[in-house]
């Protein structure tokens, strides 16, 4: 009982070969598709990757790259297998590694789809990530005199313009760490020494934000220090104040940027695993209806096509049965292999006639 | 006096066919280019139009749309024509057709060239157009309440953050007007009262700027009050201060943007009217070299292209003439043959009297 069979007659046939083999090049297409979408993801991971603490988190883009590059070199041994598939005779050629070549495929269409499930479960160990690397961020701002830290408060400075964010998960992360260098402290001052003995580290604390945190869309200059004071500004409420600096926090802002680029990558890389899914059932029915033309001697003749020859349980046993059977040992058992694609060994030996005869000797020409 | 005459056997004429034939598809090709870059340019110079004066160089990208057109157009005709130049069945039916088409597309390829000079020409005037705009744009940065104005503080905060620049020539221009909103300014407290008492127009200066000047590169946090007043901040001095605000200012920023555009536009265009000029002198010299085939039995005979019958001079007024006296009706008699005595218009003439 084959599983899906179906009838092709030669120009059937023919026409399924020239199909495949357009389809296959627009697989290795998507491929190289594959391969870009991994390389912009790393390339936007690396962009900040000073505001990402160390996380395993390069693993997406590297398999998204690696199945790319793998899909290209499949689907173009694909393409020329399909394009030979027209003429029997090339298939000749071809008819020993197709078999492996379709097991080979399934087993990558899984990579394929595990590629696209783990674009959409990055995102708690992203989360993290930027969670760390955001603090650390922020808490180094004032170290421009620092090498390793020199270029970090930039670095700050524009994704906070850019994301339109402030602070870790809001503005008030900027209170709690001192992003004024001491460098730019006035230590004789009196409210500056106040400052700094008020708080047991012996920060200089304040309740302000950098510049950078600023409201395009606000309809007054920016109000930067002084936040919480309603009394330092005329006519000012920072609880209603929604307008003054950006509410939301940088790390939130970077987890929905993030978020939006992988489930775009993860929905293309899951098309593609249906596209590459329906190339190998092509493939698949190509290669059994062009066995079954050779079994039956007739090149032209109409022949049955499948995905498999038995239902599902019973190839499964079989294939189980040979692993078993690969296990136990190197016999080759060839009478039970009912394996067509295998040649059959010769068992049977020459017989040259008795050994150990002496030499009669040859009387000479005279 | 026939102006570069060419001799032309029969295998030249085809190469010259076929390879018009290619060489016009690409001019096409390149029109769909140029009116795309004179898009481009528009698009460029609508976004930031809030902040020019006026639109006296939008002529530079309307008429690169334009050329880019007619262009698309004259080369698709050209591709028509010398596919069937080599019929002498064929080629007889656009006799009519190519002394007008060549005066267009003449005037047309005349024009991208004048885009092109124009593109260079038209910086003086682009500089006092964003001058007098960024200057307006200062002015009304505290006018978010006004209609109409509401969006100044905005596009000139966002244009300042984007071309990292401060002011219309340099941050100074702060200094000069009130940005900050009566609104906002607490009327009751001496110090504001004695700022607005200190100029004439009752106006709240301050030596400061809005945080869109502030430079990210700066090591140190943002100074943006207090300026020019060394003894207000701590190690400061603001004569050798660089990175603290952005000194450039947004008037040189856009100019020297949007001439970098234009330039390389006009580098592109330039070529495009190189190309066309090329399509429009082979197709002269096959129109010429197919017309002296015309007529004989033999169409594999030499012939002789050239590119205009008279000289420069005489074919110019040849064209002249018809449009001359298409806008001077009355008076066509005159410029006839001489002679002829001066018959006043206003003056009806019976027959047979004379």
């Amino acid at each position: 009982m084959a599983v899906l069979r179906l009838k092709f007659t030669k120009n059937e046939r023919d026409k399924l070969a020239q199909v495949l083999w357009i389809l296959n090049w627009i697989s290795v297409l998507t491929g190289i598709l594959l391969f870009s979408l991994g390389l912009f993801l790393k390339v936007e991971i690396n962009k900040r990757g000073e505001l990402m603490a160390e996380r395993d988190i390069q693993y997406v883009p590297n398999m998204l790259i690696a199945v790319g590059l793998i899909a290209c070199a499949i689907n173009f041994l694909g393409g020329k297998i399909c394009y030979d598939c027209v003429d029997t005779n090339k298939f000749l050629r071809w008819k020993l590694i197709m078999l492996p070549y379709i097991i080979c495929t399934f087993f990558f269409t899984f990579c394929v789809l595990v590629g696209a499930l783990m674009c959409y479960s990055m995102r708690g160990e992203l989360e993290e990530s930027l969670n760390l690397g955001l603090t650390e961020a922020i808490r180094f701002y004032k170290d421009t005199d620092t090498p390793g830290r020199c270029f970090l408060k930039r670095t700050v400075d524009m994704l906070q313009m850019e994301f339109h964010c402030c602070g870790n998960n809001g503005y008030k992360d900027w209170f709690q760490i001192q992003w004024i260098s001491n460098r730019y402290l006035d230590m004789s001052q009196k409210e500056v020494v106040d400052r700094l003995r008020s708080n047991v580290e012996g920060k200089y604390l304040m309740s302000g934000v950098p510049f950078s945190c600023c409201n395009l869309n606000s309809p007054r200059p920016c109000i930067q220090q002084h936040v919480t004071n309603n009394s330092a500004h005329f006519n000012y409420e920072h609880q209603t104040e929604a307008l003054n600096l950006w509410m939301r926090g940088c790390r939130e802002a970077l987890l929905e940027y993030y978020t939006h680029i992988m489930q775009s990558i993860g929905l293309t890389v899951l098309l593609t695993w249906l596209f590459e899914l329906s190339v190998l059932t092509g493939v698949r029915y190509l290669q059994t209806s062009l066995e079954n033309v050779l079994r039956q001697g007739d090149l032209n003749s109409e022949s049955d096509g499948w995905l498999l020859e038995n239902s599902f349980m019973e190839t499964a046993r079989t294939n189980l049965n040979i692993i078993k059977c690969l296990g136990k040992g190197n016999q080759i058992d060839t009478a039970n292999n009912g394996d067509p694609n295998i040649n059959v060994p010769s068992t049977s030996k020459a017989h040259y006639g008795p050994d150990n005869v002496p030499l009669k000797e040859i009387p000479e020409a005279s | 006096m026939v102006v570069m005459k060419m001799k032309f056997p029969f295998e030249k004429r085809v190469k010259l066919a076929q390879g018009l034939w290619l060489l016009s598809w690409c001019a096409t090709v390149a029109g769909a280019f140029t009116f795309s870059l004179g898009c481009i340019l528009k698009t460029e110079l609508r976004r930031r139009a809030e902040v020019m004066d006026n639109s006296d160089v939008h002529v530079v990208p309307n008429t690169l749309m334009i050329v880019g057109l007619a262009s698309l157009g004259i080369n698709y005709f050209a591709s028509k024509v010398c596919q069937d130049a080599l019929d002498a069945g064929r080629f007889p039916r656009w006799k009519k057709m190519l002394k007008p088409y060549f005066a267009v597309s003449c005037f047309f390829t005349v024009l991208m060239l004048l885009a092109v000079i124009m593109s260079y020409a038209m910086k003086g005037s682009l500089e006092s157009s964003l001058k007098v705009g960024l200057r307006n744009g200062i002015r009304f940065y505290k006018d978010t309440d006004t209609p109409g104005r509401c969006f100044q503080k905005q596009n000139i905060d966002r244009l300042q953050m984007e071309f990292q620049c401060c002011g219309n020539t340099d941050f100074k221009d702060w200094f000069e007007f009130q940005w900050i909103s009566n609104r906002y300014l607490d009327f009751s407290s001496k110090e504001v009262k004695d700022r607005i008492k200190s100029n004439v127009d009752g106006r709240y200066l301050v030596d400061g700027v809005p945080f869109s000047c502030c430079n990210p590169s700066s090591p140190r946090p943002c100074i943006q009050s207090q300026l020019t007043n060394d003894s207000a901040h701590y190690n400061y001095e603001y004569q050798t201060e660089e990175l603290n605000i952005y000194l450039r200012g947004c008037r040189e920023a856009l100019v020297n943007y949007y001439m970098g555009l234009m330039n390389t536009i006009g580098a592109g265009v330039l070529s495009v009217f190189l190309l066309q000029a090329s399509v429009l002198v082979s197709l002269r010299f096959l129109q010429t070299a197919m017309e002296a085939v015309e007529g004989n039995e033999n169409t594999e005979i030499e012939t002789e292209g050239y590119l205009l019958e008279k000289s420069v001079k005489e074919t110019v007024m040849e064209y002249i003439n018809p449009v001359m006296k298409f806008l001077m009706l009355k008076n066509q008699v005159e410029e006839g043959t001489p002679g002829n005595p001066e018959i006043p218009t206003d003056v009806n003439v019976k027959p047979g009297l004379f």
